[in-house]
């Protein structure tokens, strides 16, 4: 009973990084939050893991970087290479 | 003799998010900054020829978008000009209100903060530029446009277990490039 509840809860360290990175977009459920503060409490690499990602999140939050989207892309990228056979003409 | 070499068929992949940032946070306007970008390697394009190899392509290419920036300013503010020519203060009640328009914008006390904020953009954009492409791509339809996983996955054919992967593996390379020059 115990070791089923050991690793009901239990997650390894690359599980703990994979919930950590769902946490970065709300993705994370409940229980997945659970097992990741778990880990947390206990793991130094997670930790760090935990630390750095938070971190970068906020980063990218804070910079308020733009780009373009796939489809504008493709718009530009239509463009240029009928501009690109113009000049070759 | 010339360092760098120059090849259009790769501008949108390498440096469109670059110089859309760049101009976004000079226009604060997503259509305009749009435009502007695809002029510029249409502009590019025609002046291949003055390219010699001193600079690298991007730096070129910013070189030609800060004069199409440049130029867009120019634009509106000839016709604000016309504009302001037809503000009339004359009357008793507005006499004076002239003054009160331009006092200083209160939100300049913040353009410190865009201005640190604009370079960690950059810093963003140069390690995004040195991820693999299929990284950058799922990083910044996940992060940046705030994307579905679905979507992506839909959009990309690949499937959830694998978008993770890639995210871990971006979002780690994102955090050591930016601790190398930023953090």
């Amino acid at each position: 009973m115990e070791n089923m509840k050991k690793s009901f809860l239990f997650v390894s360290c690359d599980e703990a990084q994979h919930l950590c990175d769902k946490a970065q977009y709300n993705e994370a459920s409940l229980f997945d939050k659970i097992k990741l503060n778990l880990r947390l409490s206990w793991c130094r690499v997670t930790r760090a893991y935990y630390k750095r990602n938070t971190k970068l999140t906020k980063k990218i939050n804070e910079a308020n970087v733009d780009c373009l989207t796939p489809e504008c892309k493709e718009n530009m990228k239509k463009e240029l290479e009928k501009a690109i056979k113009n000049q070759a003409s | 003799m010339p360092n760098h070499q120059i090849n259009p068929n790769k501008w949108i992949d390498l440096y469109s998010d670059y110089l859309y940032n760049y101009t976004i946070t000079r226009v604060n306007d997503k259509v305009i900054a749009q435009d502007l970008v695809q002029d510029t390697f249409l502009a590019g394009l025609k002046s291949m020829k003055n390219f010699k190899g001193e600079a690298s392509e991007r730096t070129w290419l910013i070189s030609i978008l800060k004069r199409k920036i440049i130029d867009y300013y120019r634009k509106i503010n000839s016709n604000k000009g016309k504009a302001e020519v037809r503000m009339s203060y004359n009357d008793a009640e507005t006499e004076g209100d002239w003054l009160e328009e331009r006092v200083a914008d209160p939100f300049d006390k913040t353009a410190e903060d865009d201005m640190q904020n604009n370079e960690l953009g950059n810093a963003i954009h140069n390690c995004l530029g040195k991820l693999p492409s299929k990284q950058a791509d799922v990083f910044k339809m996940k992060t940046i446009l705030g994307y579905e996983t679905e979507t992506i996955c839909n959009e990309l054919n690949i499937t959830p277990s694998n978008l993770w992967v890639i995210i871990h593996r971006a979002r780690t390379a994102m955090a050591d490039c930016l601790e190398k020059n930023w953090f």
